[in-house]
Formats: C-alpha cells, sequence, structure tokens
C-alpha cells in the first residue's frame, strides 16, 4: 500500500502533474504527522498505515499550501468526503487537486479527476457505524436532566482553544461568527453560557457538511466528546431528509415531515 | 406570591405571522401580554442564534412562526427554516436544553385567532415549565443584574 502511493507520488511530481503532494511522513516519537512533498525523490519519506488518521483536506484551504501549486493529497475516506463538501461549496475548481484515493478496504482507488471523486463520495453515502450510532442511542435514552448533566459536565473541561475548529477542513470561514462583537454572538470567556453556545454553533455550522471524520474529537486537548454532537446531526439528516442531496440543509421537499410545528 | 410570568420573545416572519399578529389587534382579540415580538424579513433569517440569544438573555421561551408551507413570500424561505429548525430543535434535546420553550407555528396573515391562541397557549405551558433558570444561572453574571443594568 504505502508503496504503491510513493510510487504514485512520484509520478505525479516527476510528470509535472503536480507541485506538492500532501501525506503522512514520521513525525514526533510514533506519531505521524503531515508532509509536503514537492521532490520526486522525497516520495519515499510518504507513510500508510493504521496511524494515518488525520483528515488532510485541511490543508488544501490554506494559503501557504495553496501558494505551492498544485497539490495531490493522500485521500482516505474522509478526506474524500471533505472534498467533494469543499467542491460543493466552490472553494475551488476540478483542476485545483489530485487525489491519490485509498478506500475503506485499504485498495487505492483509481480517481483520475474530481468528477471521479464525486461519483465516488455518492457511491459510498455517509452512515455511522453501529457502534458510533450505539453511543448517540445511549445518549438519547437518557432523561434530558441527564444529558443536560452529561453535556454541562463535558462543555465544562472547554477552554476555548478552537482545536476542533482548526483541524477541521469544513471550518474555513476567513471570520468565524465566535469572533464577530457587533453583536458579540458568542460569550467569550469559557464559562459555561460560553461554551454551550460554541459547542451549539460549530454543530449547527457544520450541519449537512460534516464528514464525521473524528478530527475536532482528536484535536481536543481536554476530551470532550464533541463529535456525539454531529453525529446526531448526522442521523437526523438521513432519518429525515434521506440521501439523496449532496448538502440537505441547501435543499428541501415541500412535504419534508416533522411532528412539532403548530 | 403572585403568578410567575413568563418572558417570552416571539421571532416572526414580516409576511404572514407579523401580519397576522397585526390582525389579531385589528380584530380585537385578547391575548397574553407576555409576549415580545420582533419581525425579521422571512422565517429562513431566523438565525438559531437569536434564539440562544434570547435564552441567554433571560427568555423564558421563544415562538418562531412564519408562513405556511407554499406559501412563503420568498417562495422556499420556509422550507428551508423547517430543515434547519428539524435538525436545530433535535440538537438542542441531545444537549438536555428544553426543547419545549421553543414553540413552532405557522400563522398566515389572515390567522389572527390562531395567533392569540399560539400565544395563549405558549404563556400556558412556559408557565407551568417555570422560569428557565437552568439556563439563565449559566451566564456568569445573573441575568437580573443585567436587565437592571444593562436593559
Amino acid at each position: 500500500m504505502q508503496d504503491k502511493i510513493i510510487q504514485k507520488a512520484k509520478e505525479l511530481l516527476s510528470g509535472g502533474a503536480v507541485q506538492v503532494v500532501i501525506g503522512y511522513g514520521q513525525g514526533t516519537g510514533d506519531r505521524v504527522r503531515a508532509i509536503f512533498i514537492q521532490k520526486p525523490e522525497d516520495a519515499g519519506r510518504l507513510i500508510m498505515d493504521g496511524r494515518c488518521v488525520q483528515n488532510l483536506a485541511g490543508y488544501l484551504m490554506k494559503h501557504e499550501v495553496r501558494a505551492l501549486g498544485r497539490a495531490a493529497i493522500v485521500a482516505r475516506m474522509p478526506v474524500l468526503r471533505s472534498i467533494a463538501q469543499l467542491m460543493y461549496e466552490e472553494q475551488f475548481k476540478d483542476s485545483d487537486v489530485a487525489v491519490i484515493g485509498i478506500s475503506d478496504a485499504n485498495e487505492l482507488v483509481d480517481l483520475p479527476d474530481l468528477n471521479a471523486l464525486k461519483e465516488y463520495v455518492r457511491a459510498n453515502p455517509l452512515k455511522l457505524t453501529p457502534e458510533e450510532q450505539a453511543e448517540v442511542d445511549r445518549l438519547d435514552a437518557m432523561t434530558r436532566e441527564e444529558r443536560w448533566a452529561f453535556w454541562m459536565e463535558e462543555t465544562s473541561k472547554c477552554i476555548k482553544c478552537y482545536a476542533c475548529r482548526a483541524s477541521c477542513p469544513m471550518c474555513y470561514c476567513a471570520r468565524c461568527t465566535v469572533e464577530v462583537n457587533q453583536p458579540q454572538w458568542i460569550s467569550v470567556p469559557s464559562h459555561d453560557l460560553g461554551n454551550l453556545e460554541w459547542h451549539i454553533m460549530r454543530a449547527m455550522h457544520l450541519a449537512g457538511r460534516c464528514v464525521n471524520c473524528g478530527e475536532c474529537t482528536r484535536a481536543c486537548p481536554v476530551g470532550i466528546p464533541l463529535r456525539l454532537l454531529n453525529q446526531r446531526i448526522i442521523a437526523d439528516i438521513a432519518d429525515n431528509f434521506g440521501e439523496e442531496e449532496d448538502y440537505a440543509l441547501a435543499a428541501f421537499k415541500p412535504d419534508d415531515k416533522e411532528d412539532f410545528i403548530r | 406570591m403572585a403568578e410567575f410570568e413568563p418572558k417570552i420573545i416571539a421571532f416572526v416572519c414580516n409576511w404572514c405571522t407579523y401580519t397576522g399578529a397585526d390582525l389579531t389587534g385589528t380584530s380585537r382579540i385578547k391575548h397574553a401580554t407576555n409576549v415580545r415580538i420582533i419581525r425579521l424579513p422571512c422565517t429562513g433569517r431566523i438565525d438559531f442564534m437569536l434564539l440562544m440569544k434570547a435564552f441567554a438573555r433571560g427568555a423564558d421561551g421563544v415562538i418562531v412562526s412564519g408562513c405556511h408551507p407554499n406559501d412563503c413570500h420568498y417562495t422556499s424561505g420556509n422550507f428551508h427554516a423547517r430543515r434547519r429548525w428539524i435538525l436545530f430543535r433535535s440538537l438542542l434535546n441531545f444537549m438536555g436544553v428544553d426543547a419545549r420553550r421553543i414553540i413552532f407555528s405557522w400563522v398566515s396573515a389572515a390567522e389572527g385567532a390562531k395567533w392569540a391562541e399560539v400565544v395563549n397557549t405558549a404563556v400556558k405551558e412556559i408557565r407551568a415549565l417555570g422560569p428557565y433558570d437552568e439556563y439563565k444561572n449559566l451566564a456568569p453574571i445573573r441575568a437580573s443584574w443585567r436587565t437592571e443594568h444593562a436593559g
């Protein structure tokens, strides 16, 4: 697997098809980190194993990375989904990015262009794993007061570092609502109100866009399971709106069902 | 002790519910006075952050109302809003926020009587739930202090 990726990266770089390959390389200690390969002879530094779970798609949105030229990105399923969503949001054109796709079965997927990527993502709709669904259901089964206590306890750890936002490929707004202070939408200090507001807002602004890569939860230095909020919404979208649209909140059906509007 | 009078903020669309509420008045229909109306162009403009803000500033309940499906002045604003509400309501419930305190309704410009009924029912329900201290007490500064000093 790793050899095939190195081979592909070499081809892309030496043929001049891309100027940079974004992939995983050796980091500090036993960790892997994102690396940016610009010369074909450096391609051997690329790594692919079980540790390579970071969603690299966020780098495609950084102007420092864009300045390097056309990029190829080592992309597992969550990264492919992120790219499809970013394309939907017109964050780059078909020709801007090349992908070295890896399927869930750990096979290299041939995706010659981003249209092929879109088709591939559509053919594999986003679903929660049974374990993820079970955790969402566990919270659902609690009483409202228990859920409130659970989230108060969890969000009270929040230090408002916004690592969840920084690590998220979908959080690319040049000016996030949390920084808007005329009016002050989100209470700034990390007290109960500000924390709750931040986590509600983060989940809502990712509604229908989140690809469930889990980067936010991995990035969180205090271990808040904030990914659960996104998973609740992903399950709700599947239950209420089906899976036809690329972005459920940009679409509607005249007969969308609900049971609470009077 | 005097009965608890809930403070309720209603976010309504300009074209249907606001006009409907106007009709309630011109029809001389009396209803509870606990509701402060905030008029917005369309239900599609009712950002969930506005609802959060209402609670943060001491509302005990919120009403969200607009044109019936297929009646939106902008054709589809309420359809988009409905999808957002479905997700938002579920998210709040998942976080343990009391979603019963947000009352959603469709009230057309011709339904002055329905608006009075929505308001009266909302006031009755929120009164039964009591003040939303759970949320108000999240703020580091007491909501009562803010109302007295900052208006």
